[in-house]
């Protein structure tokens, strides 16, 4: 995410890479990984204006990112927290380990906690079975998370925003 | 490293390059260095997702600082290579020519590694791995159970060769397959020889590869596209992954021989966005191969001209399925579409197009290289070659396993994978992930291939096998496969969008205590149903998870639904919490409970009001003396 520009220049940015792709047809997915990797998600705004550029109708846009897991609409939390629901997790215990995140966050699965800190999601598979359950928060990978070690995660994160 | 013109050149090169990995190839115990006798040594790091996630990134820096320190930087190379598939012992190190493994080394153990093993020839005991059973420390690799029973061939790579440097995947034979078969094969060679080979598609369907190929080239057109399907959707399986990261080279390669098979131009390699590792093992292999002219305009100066581009899929397991992954590739919704039109005859872009997945591809170069009659030796009648398998779950070794078609199940879960965790009884094994079935006990002893999994109500699927034990609910795993198949249904058709819908609300309403028996009947005849009448292969499979766990496990359904108990005490809302004897009135039980139901008085016995207990299980984690619990 590029915290430091404005929208106005996220936009210009987008722009230029849309102006510069070989050929727009099929664009559409690619170009809206570029637009969230800018903007964070993907809000009515970046819709229209992806739309507009690849001259297609902003409902085919909005079909497309309501369709695929990775994009997303809502704004997102400093420190993303997805807990791994791949069978290998799940079997050796994940959906616990997400239900007491959820209950220390006082959120559901999916949302993002007030202050704008966390957002709390589910992911199928990091591909580190050995370390099953796994969590990852932004790109750290947490290996052999129980229930008790949840606190402590997350107390991590709550110290950092306090260092600031 | 520079363009190479013509295959007799890249053969030479190929000759040169043999003393790269002459290290690494001995297979007999050197004499480990002494002080004053030191001795070249090169040391490989498991550079997989899964060893990378436990910092071996950081063991790699270390080991370098600590061999600058050392003073022995023109003697000991470190470097990264591809998955040794030991996931449950990473991060791995391997230490060549004396072929010692270290297991579970951590970035710390970096200075001893160097000062006690480089410097001095003492093996670091510690760091060995320890065979349970007989509680023996075993140095070499070769002599580790988990690998006795392996044959790797699309793995063969992985855990030898540095993956971000082509030479070494040159040194490894690598596209001398490839150099073969354009200048010295037509189409119909290649086809025919992939046909003797009897290799079929490994990402589940089993279709053979060859006839694949035989339809795609049959159709003429003025551009064809081969694709990767590198969407490995199988939540619990990273064999496709793994081999990305471990040996991008052996898929592009594969790509290129496919592409001249049916005459495509243009590959694609349709990959998930949450796979940087192997997209960025994938860049700088494509880039590596295009500066040598083994991708691009005229191949090693001949008229073939192929070049592969990378998609990138957003997190959609349909998209694994053909033609929907030809719909994401043009920027649409990930919806699958009739067949016929086969992709053969019109698929991206309405062109002729063939799909094959990853696994697939990373056969090819060896196959070619060692001839259809060598692969076709191995495997069983109808399955031939070996399998790549994400072992994972309840069990002792969890790993990445490539084992010849016709091993048993009970060979992979107790030979290989060690057996069950922490002594527990098996119970299942699901294999096919959402699409497949569990198994039991008492087909632990079918040889595995695409037909006898298929007769016992699973399937081959892309790879993953997730072993399960006495405390996994087959209800609940049912429903977790349920909740996965909901969230990812694409929505086209109303058998999958709503009787899988349907299908959970049942599952959900009989680990809650209020199925019927009526439920039981509806479950399978609404089973039946979306399996007969879905658009898609995804569809068609979905209820495969309950139809297999009604099969195996009826009495488990039968107890959640008349006795309203789950015998593995996994569904909350059949548990019940008590308070035996050894209570000690400590009053911690009834302060920790949100709801208040604990009632007693102190130094005495409490008690749980069943009817208000919400099953948290608080109680039983504040309690100091296991007094509480739970049945």
């Amino acid at each position: 995410m590029c915290s430091n520009c404005s929208n106005d220049e996220n936009f210009k940015i987008l722009e230029k890479y849309v102006n510069a792709l070989p050929s727009k047809e099929g664009a559409l997915i690619e170009v809206l990984h570029k637009a969230q990797g800018l903007f964070g998600y993907l809000p009515q705004e970046v819709q229209a204006f992806v739309a507009e550029k690849l001259n297609i109708p902003v409902s085919k846009v909005y079909g497309v990112v309501t369709f695929y897991s990775y994009f997303t609409i809502k704004p997102r939390g400093q420190y993303v927290i997805n807990v791994c629901m791949g069978t290998a997790c799940f079997v050796r215990g994940s959906g616990d380990v997400l239900e007491e995140f959820q209950k220390q966050l006082k959120m559901k699965n999916g949302e993002t906690t007030v202050d704008g800190k966390f957002t709390l999601g589910s992911l199928r598979c990091v591909g580190a079975c050995g370390l099953a359950p796994v969590v990852t928060i932004n790109d750290k990978v947490y290996g052999h998370v129980t229930v008790d070690q949840v606190d402590k995660i997350l107390d991590e994160y709550n110290a950092l925003e306090y260092a600031k | 490293m520079n363009k190479i013109n013509s295959f007799d050149e890249l053969k030479s090169i190929q000759n040169r390059s043999n003393t790269l990995l002459e290290l690494r190839k001995i297979n007999e115990e050197k004499e480990l260095a002494s002080e004053g006798n030191r001795c070249t040594r090169y040391l490989s790091v498991c550079g997989g997702t899964g060893c990378m996630s436990a910092q071996s990134d950081e063991i790699l820096l270390n080991l370098r600082k600590e061999i600058v320190a050392a003073g022995l930087t023109d003697e000991v190379t470190a470097a990264i290579t591809g998955c040794f598939g030991f996931c449950e012992k990473g991060p791995i190190v391997k230490v060549s020519p004396d072929n010692v493994f270290y297991v579970n080394v951590k970035p710390t153990d970096a200075t001893e590694i160097v000062k006690e093993h480089l410097l001095k020839g003492n093996v670091v005991d510690r760091l060995l791995f320890e065979e349970p059973s007989v509680k023996v420390k075993i140095k070499k690799q070769e002599d580790m159970p988990f690998y006795k029973k392996q044959v790797r061939i699309a793995l063969r790579n992985c855990g030898l060769i540095n993956p971000e440097n082509i030479k070494e995947y040159i040194a490894e034979d690598g596209y001398l397959a490839l150099g073969t078969v354009i200048t010295e094969m037509s189409q119909d060679d290649i086809i025919k020889l992939m046909i003797d080979s009897g290799l079929r598609g490994r990402g589940g369907g089993g279709f053979p590869t060859g006839k694949k190929w035989a339809f795609a080239k049959m159709y003429d057109a003025d551009q064809k596209y081969i694709i990767c399907n590198a969407d490995e959707g199988d939540p619990g399986a990273f064999m496709d992954r793994s081999i990305l990261e471990g040996d991008p080279h052996s898929v592009l390669e594969a790509m290129a021989i496919a592409g001249y098979s049916i005459g495509a131009s243009i590959g694609c390699i349709y990959i998930r966005a949450e796979y940087p590792l192997a997209v960025s093992r994938l860049r700088t292999a494509i880039g590596q191969a295009r500066e040598c002219g083994l991708l691009g305009k005229n191949i090693l100066g001949t008229d073939f001209s192929f070049d592969i581009e990378i998609k990138y899929g957003a997190g959609a397991f349909v998209c694994g399925e053909e033609t929907a992954l030809i719909q994401s590739i043009e920027g649409s919704r990930g919806e699958p579409t009739n067949k016929p039109p086969f992709p053969a005859q019109s698929g991206l872009w309405n062109k002729p197009t063939c799909v094959n997945n990853v696994e697939t591809l990373a056969n090819i170069p060896a196959i070619i290289n060692k001839g259809a009659a060598w692969f076709s030796s191995i495997g069983t009648a109808t399955s031939k070659g070996t399998k790549v398998f994400a072992l994972a779950g309840k069990i002792n070794n969890v790993g990445l396993v490539e084992v010849p078609m016709g091993t048993t199940l009970r060979e992979i879960i107790y030979d290989i994978g060690g057996g069950i965790k922490n002594g527990r009884e098996f119970k299942s094994v699901q294999t096919g992930g959402p699409s497949g079935g569990c198994i039991t006990a008492e087909f632990l002893d079918t040889p595995i291939d695409y037909e006898s999994l298929g007769a016992i109500g699973s399937m081959m699927g892309s790879g993953g096998m997730i072993v399960m034990d006495e405390d996994n609910c087959m209800v609940d795993i049912a429903k977790f496969y349920l909740e996965f198949i909901v969230e990812e249904s694409c929505g086209k058709c109303s058998p999958c969008r709503i009787g899988n819908k349907r299908l959970l609300e049942m599952l959900e309403k009989i680990s809650n205590g209020n199925g019927t028996k009526e439920d039981l009947d509806k479950l399978i005849s609404l089973a039946e149903t979306i399996k007969d009448t879905a658009l898609c292969g995804l569809g068609q499979t979905s209820s495969n998870p309950v139809l297999s766990t009604m099969k195996y496990f009826k009495s488990e359904y039968e107890a959640h639904v008349y006795d309203k108990t789950c015998p593995a005490g996994v569904c909350k809302h059949l548990l019940r919490y008590n308070i035996t004897d050894k209570c000690i009135g400590c009053t911690k039980c009834a302060r920790q409970c949100p709801v208040k139901c604990i009632s007693g008085k102190v130094k005495t016995l409490h008690v749980i009001d069943q009817d208000k207990c919400i099953k948290c299980g608080a109680c039983q984690v504040a309690c100091p003396v296991n007094a509480i619990i739970k049945k």
